[in-house]
């Protein structure tokens, strides 16, 4: 009898061990999840938070820029100019719109605040920056390819060929191997041949852009092996753009540096010039319409109902409809506001406002439940003592119940805007989800949101967009983290104050 | 209404002593409290003095607390309970439509059986009452009403030098008498108090005890205990409740010592309740 107790207690222990055991497991698997996709996403983003830029010697001729409106002059074609006065031996069409793709469409913004804040440089010359475009600066990341450059170690004799485009290269002793492979690319003072075919003994190359001149011979020392990790028909940068960079990165003409563009700057169809201003700025407004609109309705109808309220049928049907309110979908809510909003109101497309109206209707639920949770939490025993001193009903409930209940709000609150924050439906269904550059200036402009934002950025095909899109996204974590932070530390006040 | 004209429905024969002695200070008739469609309390008539203590015993459930509810008409705030029948508190009915209920619970002060002080400082516990209802013109005055008040309910010198302390941070004893502190400092003239000892140690309990005794020099009070001791301890008069009906009502001492009624007697002596 003793015996089968024990053994009974022994299995209550195993099984008391067993659940603690469940519980840990799942909280290392959710923890382990949780970091992969943190670690994943702001590995994938902190590239997007810095950007590369060349410096060039730019004249600023007086005949270009009117010093009257110097903000209206050409300074993407001075910029092109200089760029392109680094590589004089680049000639050709096809050459130049290659050398061209390495700079930036918006490359000439920098130099345009440059003399706007300083209008004596014109007439000039002077060291400015011009942003690099996509794939330079991808190429730079390393995103690219990875190259490799190793000095040449024996002779080398080049020679064109016959009757055919190229060039034969050929070693100091006939039919040994050269140690060349296809696709490496010798560089030489002169200019740079890729290996196109092997033989024992020879290579046939071409030239990477134009090689003046008949046969050389190139000692050691005198050359450079450059090979590449990826082919070239593989990559959007071309062996020849990446010589060019490398040229401007032994130069020390390449400056790395915090992209501020990032956080001052609207969307754009060029990576490197897309910034999430617009969105940032979209996002608070429309929040902020959401947050005037359902935190004093929603607190008035949760003292209400909870409080004044006379507990019938009528009532009970309302509590029921504002518990099912919270679990409609979100895209309802859109449709919605689309329907009534733009379509009956006739309110602007695209804005803030609408989107903080649907975004105020969204949380209204949320807000009411938690509220009237945290109404429901306040002792009657604080109700009756102010009662019992001879308080209304209303002096009780706003003097004593609501203040106590507020921490608990601002809970019901805080889960509201984050939701709101991270919303994305039922704002593509009011318009927000367009392309949109402009930073909005009102509730009434066009906007669109971050949720939004990361949605459009991870829907185009640009490589640069993904690290743009992991980058979006850890901002809005960080916005989501300071604004929670913030309720919180509210929270703690008020609390502290009793 | 002249009380001892209808004293008859009294059930105890004859007038206690205590009452001829003392004004009435409210009167009851005819009284029912329904809950729903419970009836919690049937034609429950008493006159109760000023400056004595009156103390409602009874077992649990017998309405004792409801009573004592109903005459500052804390019940209102149960939406389901419904009051008939006449409160009267010096010649005035607190159902007159006329009178308000915030005055009347001004006048009538309650203790609750949860020390239940606000979660805020211990002078703004005691302040809160005298401020919504303007009794001081500036804070001088107030401190003034703050004072007195936790003087008389014996707590001023231990909390003197805090009274910016939060109130739920005293001791359950000195939590109590901070709440008669609260309910004193609104001047009332009837402090009603449901079970106040019921949630403290002995010690907090003769404290209370010893307080109650020193305010009825002042006030009318009426105090809900399951107590016996305590009934006979800080009471003049008693009263007996039992199933909704008021079932003995005296002196204290004869009480005690010679109920009239078989009831009366079983539960005072333990054989029930």
């Amino acid at each position: 009898m003793t015996e089968l107790r024990s053994e009974n207690i022994a299995k209550r222990y195993a099984a008391e061990r067993r659940f603690r055991f469940y519980g840990a497991a799942a909280l290392v698997v959710t923890a382990v999840f949780l970091t992969i996709l943190l670690v994943d996403t702001v590995w994938k983003g902190i590239p997007a938070f810095t950007e590369h830029r060349v410096l060039l010697d730019v004249t600023l001729d007086a005949q270009a820029i009117d010093a009257a409106k110097p903000e209206a002059a050409d300074y993407d074609s001075l910029v092109k100019a200089a760029f392109r006065a680094e590589f004089p031996a680049v000639s050709g069409r096809a050459e130049k719109k290659a050398l061209n793709a390495l700079l930036s469409s918006g490359a000439g913004d920098d130099l345009r605040s440059l003399v706007i804040a300083d209008p004596s440089l014109i007439g000039q010359t002077v060291k400015a920056p011009a942003l690099l475009s996509d794939d330079s600066d991808l190429y730079l990341k390393g995103f690219q390819t990875d190259v490799s450059v190793a000095a040449g170690t024996a002779v080398l004799r080049v020679a064109p060929l016959e009757g055919e485009e190229g060039f034969l290269l050929t070693g100091d002793v006939a039919e040994q191997p050269l140690g060349l492979a296809v696709g490496q690319v010798v560089r030489f003072a002169g200019g740079a041949l890729r290996i196109v075919k092997l033989d024992s003994g020879h290579a046939v190359a071409e030239a990477l852009g134009t090689l003046e001149g008949g046969q050389l011979t190139l000692e050691p020392g005198q050359w450079d092996l450059v090979t590449f990790s990826a082919k070239e028909q593989d990559r959007r940068i071309k062996d020849q753009q990446v010589l060019w960079l490398e040229q401007l990165r032994a130069e020390d003409r390449v400056e790395t540096r915090f992209a501020w563009r990032f956080f001052s700057s609207g969307d754009s169809r060029e990576p490197e010039l897309a910034g999430i201003r617009g969105a940032l700025v979209g996002s608070l407004l429309t929040v902020a319409v959401a947050l005037m609109l359902a935190l004093p309705l929603g607190i008035a109808a949760a003292v209400y109902l909870e409080q004044f309220a006379p507990k019938n049928r009528f009532t009970d049907l309302i509590e029921v409809n504002i518990n099912n309110l919270a679990a409609v979908p979100s895209i309802i809510f859109g449709l919605l506001g689309l329907a009534v909003f733009l379509n009956f109101f006739g309110m602007p497309r695209s804005a803030p406002l609408v989107g903080g109206l649907v975004l105020a209707l969204l949380v209204l639920p949320t807000i009411i439940i938690a509220s009237r949770a945290a109404l429901k939490a306040v002792p009657p025993s604080i109700t009756e003592a102010a009662l019992g001193v001879g308080a209304s009903h209303q002096q009780a409930v706003f003097h004593h119940v609501l203040p106590l209940a507020l921490p608990g709000i601002m809970t019901g609150t805080i889960l509201g805007l984050a939701r709101a924050f991270g919303e994305t439906a039922p704002l593509l269904m009011i318009g927000m989800v367009a392309f949109i550059a402009d930073v909005p200036e009102g509730f009434t402009s066009a906007a669109t949101v971050l949720p939004v934002q990361v949605f459009l950025w991870s829907d185009l095909p640009e490589l640069a967009f993904q690290s743009k899109t992991a980058a979006a996204i850890i901002v809005l974590l960080v916005v989501l983290f300071i604004l929670n932070a913030a309720a919180i530390y509210l929270r703690k006040r008020f609390e502290r104050r009793w | 209404m002249n009380a001892p004209a209808t004293f008859k429905t009294l059930i105890t024969p004859e007038k206690p002593r205590i009452m001829a002695e003392r004004p009435m200070k409210i009167s009851a008739r005819d009284v029912d409290v329904f809950y729903g469609d419970k009836h919690a309390i049937k034609k429950l008539s008493i006159d109760i003095p000023d400056r004595a203590v009156s103390a409602f015993i009874g077992p649990s459930g017998c309405g004792k607390s409801t009573f004592l509810r109903a005459i500052n008409r804390m019940n209102d705030t149960i939406p389901t309970c419904r009051v008939t029948g006449n409160i009267v508190i010096d010649g005035q009915d607190i159902h007159d439509p006329k009178l308000d209920v915030v005055q009347l619970r001004a006048r009538v002060g309650m203790v609750f059986q949860k020390p239940n002080p606000f979660p805020k400082s211990i002078y703004e516990n005691v302040a809160y009452g005298p401020r919504i209802h303007g009794m001081s013109q500036n804070k001088a005055d107030l401190d003034q009403i703050v004072e007195k008040s936790l003087r008389k309910a014996g707590l001023w010198e231990e909390v003197k030098d805090r009274l910016n302390n939060p109130g739920t941070g005293l001791s359950g004893g000195q939590q109590q008498r901070l709440c008669i502190a609260r309910a004193i400092a609104v001047n009332p003239e009837v402090i009603l108090m449901d079970e106040p000892c019921s949630a403290l140690d002995p010690i907090a309990t003769a404290r209370i005890e010893e307080l109650i005794d020193e305010l009825r020099q002042n006030y009318c009070i009426v105090i809900v205990t399951h107590s016996m001791q305590q009934a006979a301890r800080v009471s003049q008069l008693t009263a007996f409740f039992h199933l909704g009906t008021l079932v003995e009502y005296g002196d204290t001492d004869e009480m005690f010592t010679a109920p009239q009624e078989k009831r009366t007697q079983d539960y005072i002596t333990g054989r029930f309740g």
